[in-house]
């Protein structure tokens, strides 16, 4: 028991070096990514091609003046960073990256996970609300409103996937992927997830709690130096984690094809597809513009939660009925494909209607002048 | 069995406390290298530069309160959604100590009819809230 005990502590303080180190690599793999979408060159200087720049990012935050303000809730202020940060990191203790490579293989582990990450949003109203700032107050409301909101579409995807296995162990999930990954079973069930993740870690698409341009940086607008790092670790930490989930949920995991059998060889694949997922993410980044609040929220009640159900629907069914993997493969596609080309229709609907509002008045215009010189 | 959930619980309960003492030794270190000069105008609320008005924590709007209920509505049902979602399969072949099967194929059809029609109101209640507008964000 005691041995078990050290056992555990050291894995532990083995994981917190391992996730600076991810965290560290993710910062440099995002500022490289978004240079390299807008034609840049990104960091160079630090270290070769820019390698060192996220370290000395953080030294540079640790040797700044930590303000705190005048008015602020001090304890709440000084507890929030802990509150948003340590349950991000307590649920790395049962993630496994190969059949036998976590601290705890939890019989309960994904509830464990779902648990524990919905506790950071605590967090975040608590430093809205202790940094005594408009902006922050609303910006904590929003988070609070926003996180919520895209947490049911999450859980009921989660349901959907242990409802295959029968059960919530991450290993024994994993293992069910052996013949087909579930991404391939329920394609409607990775797209959710991978949305309804970023828009829980506050991703660019989704990160309406800090956009800039409205709240300024929201619950983090008061925060700096080491406070304010804490922040920015957890966010890094929550979209590897989002990113590890789906590689474990849906990419079938360390299951690697025409590769030996081996934790090595499983460590690898699961680091592989997760590093894939985030650059997806961050991809994403690049790509789209910010959502606005009303817009975010709709989509969240009105496509997402609906989606999420008829998602789960289609594999209750599946699993009771005793149908064929084809039928609920071809059917989750199906309703992924409709949602895709719906929205597709909606995001340029404007700027076609746009268009053809001026084709129209060019063409009259043209018809006015070919008349003029008849 | 027990050994193995205390021993969950306590890898969970090292994580919090190792994620403390982390971050604990981050503070601690910025405590130490960062320099230190409070003075009024830093005390300030951030409000672009402009004097802040009056009031710092302004009134929450009551839609905030609205989507948290539903929330919960949708929270609570997931509760009894994980533990179906494991065994609603199952249910026909859990067997007694004399192994025999306890629960008749009637009943594990109900299970399954069950959470349907459950969620199924729960859906009805959404339209409804849909319907009158409360989904829409004003």
């Amino acid at each position: 028991m005691l041995r078990d005990l050290i056992v555990i502590t050291i894995q532990v303080f083995a994981l917190v070096t391992a996730l600076t180190a991810v965290v560290l690599s993710l910062v440099w793999l995002e500022r490289k990514t978004l240079a390299r979408l807008q034609r840049r060159m990104g960091p160079m200087v630090v270290g070769p091609h820019g390698l060192l720049q996220p370290v000395a990012d953080a030294l540079k935050l640790l040797v700044k003046e930590d303000i705190i303000p005048a008015l602020a809730d001090k304890p709440l202020f000084w507890l929030a960073p802990l509150v948003v940060f340590v349950p991000s990191f307590v649920i790395w203790v049962t993630i496994p990256f190969a059949q036998s490579f976590a601290v705890r293989n939890m019989e309960l582990g994904l509830f464990f996970i779902v648990a524990f990450s919905v506790l950071s949003i605590v967090g975040v109203v608590m430093a809205g609300w202790g940094s005594a700032n408009k902006y922050a107050v609303l910006g904590g409301l929003r988070s609070a409103a926003q996180l919520i909101s895209y947490e049911i579409p999450i859980i009921m995807v989660v349901i959907a996937v242990i409802m295959l296995p029968h059960s919530m162990n991450l290993v024994t999930i994993v293992e069910g992927q052996r013949a087909i990954p579930y991404a391939l079973l329920q394609p409607l069930g990775l797209v959710i997830f991978l949305l309804a993740g970023v828009a829980e870690v506050g991703r660019t698409p989704f990160d309406i709690y800090f956009a800039e341009s409205e709240v300024m940086g929201g619950p983090f607008i008061e925060y700096s130096g080491a406070h304010w790092a804490v922040f920015f670790l957890a966010e890094y930490v929550n979209t590897f984690t989002i990113a590890v989930l789906a590689a474990l949920l849906f990419l079938g995991g360390w299951a690697f094809p025409l590769m030996p059998e081996a934790t090595w060889v499983g460590f690898l694949g699961v680091l592989v597809k997760a590093y894939l997922v985030v650059l997806v993410i961050f991809w994403f980044r690049g790509t789209f513009p910010r959502l606005r609040i009303d817009q975010l929220m709709s989509f969240g009640w009105k496509v997402l939660i609906p989606l999420s159900f008829v998602n789960f629907g289609l594999t209750a069914a599946y699993l009771f009925y005793g149908l064929s993997r084809w039928s609920l493969a071809l059917a989750s596609l199906f309703v992924t494909a409709a949602v895709a080309y719906t929205i597709y229709r909606r995001m340029t609907w404007p700027a076609r209607a746009t268009a053809e509002q001026r084709l129209a008045k060019a063409r009259a215009y043209r018809r006015v002048e070919t008349t003029d010189a008849r | 069995m027990l050994e193995r959930y205390a021993l969950d619980w306590a890898a969970a309960t090292i994580g919090v406390v190792v994620g403390v003492l982390a971050i604990g030794v981050m503070f601690a270190a910025s405590a130490i290298l960062a320099p230190r000069r409070p003075s009024p105008e830093k005390g300030i609320p951030f409000e672009s530069g402009i004097l802040p008005a009056p009031y710092q924590q302004s009134q929450i709007h009551i839609r905030y309160y609205i989507f948290a209920i539903l929330f919960l509505i949708f929270d609570v049902e997931a509760v009894f959604l994980f533990p179906w979602a494991v065994v609603f399969m199952k249910i026909a072949q859990i067997k007694n100590d004399a192994g025999q099967l306890i629960y008749s194929n009637a009943v594990a059809n109900a299970v399954f009819y069950e959470m349907i029609i459950f969620i199924a109101i729960l859906g009805f209640g959404v339209a409804y809230a849909w319907r009158k507008g409360v989904l829409q964000w004003r």
